[in-house]
């Protein structure tokens, strides 16, 4: 008796979700739910995120005195719906996010790749390439190419795109290199395939689950550097609703209305723990994966 | 030890070299740079006064080596907003960002040193996951936004800290804390994952055998194979720092280098950015360089 009462106890403890899956889980809610708010933004804001409304000026949110029910979050300095260009905001930040990696990812693995993968002289210039751009300031560089080129959203992500393969290129390099002499590599060489097939369909497809796991970490630094960028202004130009942008805006205010600064804060925070929550979350499968 | 040392050295200058032209490159992106300084109201003949007076007019292999030249003697340019040599500009300014980079490096390595360690040593408890879920909310945590919410809550609410300025030293404190956090996630990273490494190894086993107690193998034992890393990051992220200082001086109005940075950028002060750039980043492969022969000192393999 005592003893069938303690197996499923043991048993019902250990079907717990364990604190590491529901991180993973949080970050997948967090990351689902952001992609699907910038879809559906249209039919989701309840204002148009650029009308303006003079009369209606810093409006504070629903849980402060003063606040006006259909204006959940408040307004900004030029009256428009904080809430409805937080919306608006993730769809940039998702954007910059996203094609920042694809840019950064494209050059990045290809030059690991190509690295590790031929070794030697070739090896040593993709190294001396990443030391290069190690060393020059990231922030102050994107600042400097935004303010000659002009901002736009475009030239935030291909500036962010041109600097954030580094980690790409590290970790590419060196999981090329431990796939590189393994067997099925030899047997597509003896079978006569291409280099760039090689490269392509063997080397690429064993090493993609780790590029996976940099690429949710680029994407949540793209998506801080444009916040700062724009946060100093030589990032997305105004009036585009950018969450650092926002706080950009708010900064004056915030002495009189704090919460003005909260909202897109908040925002950026929880969208870039998410992500970093499900890259954590791949990270760790990926362990487990090669342990078995 | 010689060759190494060499090899470093030469890669370090080859770096520089490719640093110089690429903040050459960087301050001609926008095709004329007589029309940037200018600015939008100017006419063509002041644009033509002012392409001959910087001698934008002459070929571009021309003025870069030129530039090149000056650089190499220490000769960084002169500010067109200033009327001073750049090298002035920076050299008032450095005191202040160098203060800042070595108050944040400071806070991160006293607060994640001792976290990664402990994180390591209950690797898998409820303490090492609390410990890893405060790093990703330090990576999560956008700067600006953190020394904004600084300069309202103890600035203005409880009125403890200057909100802005370094008339005294308390106004490095919330810059400090901010350059921190970017700081703290990768530290307290490495030196969990060094640390289990190091204690998970064959001598920590033996000097646990020898009865040696907990905390005299973890400190002097299994730290020291820690540190290694831990020593490279540090200088890494000191570097990152010192660069990331743009944000956080414009921030907290700190007059140091970054702001300086910033405020030529706006002002189209073109050859402070591009000294700036040159200067961040040598003293970035200054860091690693010195980190990297550290490590050497430390770990005869290396060489």
């Amino acid at each position: 008796m005592k003893a069938t009462a303690t197996v499923p106890a043991l048993s019902f403890r250990s079907r717990l979700p364990s604190f590491r899956h529901f991180a993973t889980f949080l970050g997948v809610v967090i990351v689902g739910a952001a992609i699907l708010i910038a879809i559906f933004a249209p039919y989701l804001t309840p204002h148009d995120p650029f009308a303006q409304n003079l009369n209606l000026r810093m409006i504070p949110p629903v849980w402060m005195d003063e606040s006006m029910p259909e204006h959940l979050l408040g307004t900004d300095q030029l009256g428009r719906d904080y809430l409805s260009r937080l919306i608006y905001g993730a769809r940039i930040s998702l954007l910059i996010g996203v094609l920042t990696v694809v840019t950064s990812g494209l050059i990045g693995i290809t030059l690991g790749i190509i690295g590790g993968f031929y070794g030697g002289r070739t090896d040593q210039f993709v190294m001396f390439l990443i030391t290069c751009r190690l060393s020059i300031p990231l922030i102050l560089v994107a600042l400097t190419v935004v303010a000659l080129v002009g901002s736009s959203l475009a030239v935030v992500i291909l500036t962010l795109g041109l600097l954030l393969w580094d980690r790409f290129a590290v970790v590419a390099r060196t999981t090329t290199m431990q796939v590189r002499n393994l067997d099925y590599i030899a047997a597509a060489q003896a079978a006569g395939a291409s280099r760039i097939h090689i490269l392509l369909r063997e080397v690429l497809p064993n090493i993609a689950n780790h590029l996976v796991v940099v690429a949710t970490l680029e994407m949540a630094l793209a998506i801080l550097l444009e916040a700062a960028l724009s946060f100093l202004g030589l990032g997305v130009p105004p009036p585009l609703p950018s969450w650092g942008l926002m706080i950009a805006e708010a900064k004056e205010y915030m002495f009189f209305s704090p919460w003005v600064i909260m909202t897109p804060g908040i925002a950026l925070f929880v969208l870039v723990l998410g992500i970093n929550l499900l890259g954590d979350g791949l990270r760790d499968l990926l362990k487990a994966g090669s342990r078995q | 030890m010689t060759s190494f040392l060499l090899r470093r050295l030469w890669l370090a200058i080859l770096v520089c070299l490719t640093v110089l032209v690429v903040s050459f490159i960087l301050t001609r992106l926008s095709g004329d740079l007589a029309v940037s300084i200018a600015g939008p109201n100017a006419s063509a003949a002041d644009i033509a006064i002012i392409r001959k007076n910087f001698g934008l007019d002459r070929p571009l292999v021309v003025q870069f080596l030129d530039w090149a030249g000056h650089a190499a003697r220490g000769d960084l340019g002169q500010s067109y907003l200033y009327h001073a040599p750049v090298w002035d500009l920076i050299r008032d300014r450095l005191p202040v960002t160098l203060t800042l980079g070595l108050t944040g490096l400071a806070i991160a390595l006293s607060i994640g040193l001792p976290l990664g360690i402990l994180a390591a040593m209950r690797e898998g408890s409820a303490v090492d996951r609390g410990i890893m879920l405060v790093a990703l909310f330090g990576q999560a945590m956008p700067g600006f936004w953190l020394g904004l919410i600084l300069i309202v809550w103890f600035g203005l609410e409880l009125q403890w800290l200057p909100i802005s300025g370094v008339d005294t030293w308390q106004g490095y404190i919330m810059p400090g804390v901010v350059l921190a956090f970017s700081a703290i996630p990768a530290l307290m990273r490495l030196t969990r994952s060094g640390m289990i490494d190091a204690l998970a190894a064959d001598y920590i086993r033996t000097a646990r055998a020898k009865g040696l107690s907990r905390s005299k193998i973890v400190l002097k034992h299994a730290l020291r194979n820690a540190a290694m890393p831990v020593v490279s990051i540090a200088a890494v992220q000191l570097g990152f720092m010192l660069g990331g200082s743009v944000v956080t001086e414009s921030v907290f109005a700190l007059p140091g280098v970054g702001y300086l940075a910033w405020e030529s950028i706006t002002k189209n002060d073109f050859p402070v950015v591009q000294a700036v750039v040159l200067f961040l980043a040598v003293i970035y492969i200054a860091l690693t360089l010195l980190a990297d022969m550290m490590n050497a000192l430390l770990d005869p393999r290396l060489r």
